[in-house]
């Protein structure tokens, strides 16, 4: 017995894959067709030999347990996810225009910061920020860019349009799951990359190169780029070894590198110190220079700041860069992109509630049962409350929560988020929630990765797609044309 | 290339030799039960003394049996030179090294540990114990094939060379030792049969049965032996050939000159095979002193290499 898309209903829920009539949307055409002519045990043996990929590939997560540190194989779903290129050229554009406007604020905020004195954005939600850091006032990062590297969350609702969920501007991973999303599924449906207008993901780790390269303090032939890592017990740190190796740079630890009195940084070789130009650094802010941040940080590297703000040494992301991914600023980013590029958002926000304010405050109190309320400045998914899916007891301690400190938390309606088919059993195919984070760079030049990592809520129903908490992953799919150019 | 990579790559080499050295040496003690008559006591806790593990072992276990001893080369995670301590720090240490391997050395890694891993309880049991080990030792030939195959011969390659090296001159000096041991225990009888189980057993145990007969054209004599495994040039696990791979080694590396010259040292201090006594306690003191110069020899290259002291800018 093969799938049944007969027997498949989204609900009211936008579908990836299945439109409102139940037929396959163009870009995904071949795919569904291809899946509907796999018998179960065809399916279940490329599930199979998906799981057996990933588990010699060793592709893994670090899950944080009261046990320790657990290794998880990485949860992937074989069914891919498409988009068509004409739609997914439009999002592309305006998320370089996001961060595009982000770099520009970042830039205002640590200078004149004329987006206050013009009242467009209230001076205490700079204030009371936990990401502003006074350290880096006055430094002026080359081509004006902070945040490097910007991994974005979007979601599509019911109207089947892409909204902008957040910002990742601090140290966003997911992008080396993308790209072993891609290798895996070559592997397990390789028919269909044979006919169908695929676009190809793989040229990131050289546009990260480039970017890098581009921000090189030091304008020589060949500045030495190091990825830092804070270490094997990272959950990231797959991701960190790959790029470095997809680069073909050095994977580097704190203890790695020294700052000299010449306050330039060096790293320790069988040769010696040799001079370090770029850090692409995916360890928080506040480990990176014990000197400055944390004192008690083993992460770091002492004099860094010192290094960075003397001009020796570029970071990604800067320090401080962190203040425009406050959940806050969020709300205010369709102003900020119109004040600084003065052009109208490509990507909508979702409409969100500041807590602060007492107006919103109220109205998230009194509709809590139907709102996501999240922390403004928490990540992974962690301190979270969907409304719809709580129980009262725990909004009444949301709303402590709320009231005891407001400016730390924002509200959102519960979207409904969109649907793609997930195997979920031997041959069976149901509607499983799920977002996409695209990677957007930004140095000299910029670039967005063709579609993103998708990730799936596993558990029927559920929104929560982050792989510490149940999620899983999909390869996304970037289709040239439909089934027209392909045949 | 890092400091610390440098380090990491070392200690691959050094803990994949241990694997496969772990692997081979239970592998012959179990086939050379079934040759020896029973009359015959060998003891499989030889290999503990072999590895001079003895204290280690007290601590865990009471009796001197196959199974605890097998239990303890194999499978003891407090034992850190345990084949499956070792297969881990492989595995640890390839994982924080896969930037600079062949991408396909981790897949292999991670296959040899999972197997390892879930057959363990073969490796105890006699039946299938000669198939499992069989097994991991093609494990650790696949991955060094890997390697030798499709690395650079750079920097990281040298490094890999000297752990593998250093390991393997270190347990032909292990090997030697014992039966040298074995030898004077067994002289109490002058019993020349013992001499040729004994020998034999020395030779098979570093995979050098049928090269010793090509090379030295002669019957398992406990000098002849003695002389192919230290001396020879051409066979890979000769101490000599060891020693010769890592001055080859070393030669494009940075700052090694203290490393040579530790190296040199113990190409200078020599045995004296030709005379008419038997290997006794001489000879089991030449080999101490070489690995106390494998020792010295480890810490000169953590010093040149390794060591993350805090230098100024140079």
């Amino acid at each position: 017995m093969s799938i049944d898309w007969n027997q498949y209903d989204p609900n009211n829920f936008f579908d990836e894959l299945i439109g409102e009539n139940g037929e396959a949307r163009v870009s995904a055409e071949r795919l569904v067709e291809h899946l509907a002519s796999l018998d179960e045990g065809e399916l279940e043996a490329r599930r199979q030999m998906a799981e057996a990929t990933i588990h010699e590939m060793g592709v893994s997560f670090t899950v944080y347990t009261e046990e320790g540190n657990i290794d998880r194989a990485w949860p992937f779903d074989i069914i891919p996810r498409t988009i068509s290129k004409q739609q997914w050229e439009k999002t592309a554009a305006g998320l370089k225009q996001r961060l595009k406007a982000l770099n520009m604020f970042i830039g205002d905020l640590y200078d004149k910061q004329q987006i206050i004195k013009d009242g467009i954005i209230p001076e205490h939600i700079i204030r009371d920020s936990k990401n502003f850091r006074p350290e880096c006032i006055g430094m002026k990062p080359a081509h004006g860019v902070w945040a490097h590297i910007c991994g974005t969350d979007l979601v599509r609702d019911s109207d089947g349009e892409f909204y902008v969920l957040e910002d990742n501007l601090r140290v966003p991973s997911g992008v080396a799951y993308m790209l072993e999303n891609r290798s895996i599924t070559k592997r397990v449906l390789p028919e269909l990359f044979e006919k169908e207008g695929i676009m190809p993901i793989g040229d990131y780790p050289s546009r990260l190169f480039d970017t890098l390269v581009s921000i090189s303090p030091r304008r020589i032939k060949r500045p030495e780029i190091v990825v830092m890592t804070p270490g094997i017990f990272n959950s990231a740190y797959f991701e960190h070894a790959y790029l470095a190796q997809q680069m073909g740079t050095e994977l580097v630890e704190g203890s790695d590198l020294v700052v000299g009195d010449d306050d330039c940084v060096y790293m320790r070789t069988i040769a010696g110190l040799e001079r370090v130009d770029v850090i692409y650094r995916r360890i928080d802010d506040m480990f990176l220079d014990p000197e400055v941040f944390e004192k008690e940080s083993v992460l770091g590297v002492p004099g860094l700041m010192r290094a960075w703000r003397a001009g020796n040494v570029a970071l990604a992301n800067a320090p401080g860069a962190g203040v425009a991914d406050d959940k806050v600023v969020y709300a205010y980013v369709p102003d900020i992109i119109r004040y600084y590029l003065k052009e109208e958002p490509l990507i909508k926000n979702v409409k969100t509630y500041l807590c602060d304010d007492p107006e919103h405050r109220q109205y998230v109190i009194d509709h809590i049962a139907e709102l996501v309320v999240k922390p403004a400045n928490e990540s992974g998914g962690y301190g979270m409350l969907i409304g719809p899916h709580s129980t009262k007891k725990e909004q009444a301690h949301f709303i402590k929560l709320i009231k005891a400190d407001p400016r730390n938390y924002v509200a959102q309606p519960t979207l409904a988020l969109s649907t793609s088919p997930t195997l979920v059993g031997k041959g069976v195919v149901e509607p499983r929630h799920l977002d996409l984070r695209p990677f957007i760079l930004q140095g000299k030049n910029s670039y967005v990765t063709t579609g993103g990592l998708t990730r799936v809520a596993m558990k029927k129903g559920s929104l929560v797609v982050n792989s510490s908490q149940g999620g899983g992953s999909k390869d996304t799919w970037i289709v040239n044309g439909g089934i027209a150019d392909a045949i | 290339m890092l400091s610390k990579v440098a380090e990491r790559l070392y200690w691959i080499a050094r803990h994949l030799e241990r694997v496969e050295n772990t692997a081979r040496l239970v592998s012959v003690y179990d086939s050379l039960l079934f040759d020896l008559p029973g009359e015959f006591d060998i003891s499989w806790y030889n290999l503990v003394t072999l590895n001079s593990a003895e204290k280690l072992f007290e601590s865990r276990y009471k009796n001197h049996d196959e199974r605890n001893v097998v239990k303890f080369l194999l499978a003891d995670d407090t034992n850190p030179s345990s084949m499956l301590s070792a297969l881990k720090m492989v595995r640890e240490n390839v994982r924080t090294t896969r930037d600079v391997l062949p991408q396909e050395s981790w897949e292999m890694v991670n296959e040899l540990s999972i197997y390892a891993t879930k057959n363990i309880q073969q490796g105890i049991n006699r039946s299938a114990r000669h198939e499992f080990l069989t097994n991991i030792i093609k494990g650790c030939q696949q991955i060094n094939g890997l390697l030798t195959g499709t690395m650079c011969r750079d920097a990281s390659w040298q490094f890999l060379r000297l752990g593998r090296n250093l390991e393997r001159a270190d347990m032909t000096t292990r090997l030697l030792d014992a039966g040298a041991a074995a030898q004077l225990e067994g002289e109490v009888e002058t019993d020349m049969h013992i001499s040729q189980v004994v020998w034999g057993n020395v030779l098979r145990s570093s995979s050098a049965e049928l090269s010793y007969r090509r090379t030295m054209r002669s019957a398992v004599h406990e000098k002849d032996v003695a002389e192919f495994l230290l001396e020879d040039p051409d066979f890979p696990r000769s101490f000599r050939f060891c020693i010769d791979s890592m001055i080859n080694g070393i030669k494009n590396l940075p700052n090694n000159a203290a490393a040579k010259k530790a190296l040199h040292t113990m190409l200078e201090v020599e045995f004296e095979l030709d005379s008419d006594k038997r290997l006794g306690f001489e000879f089991r003191e030449y080999l101490n002193q070489q690995q106390v110069n494998l020792g010295n020899l480890h810490q000169v290259f953590n010093q040149t290499w390794f060591a993350m002291l805090k230098r100024g800018t140079e």
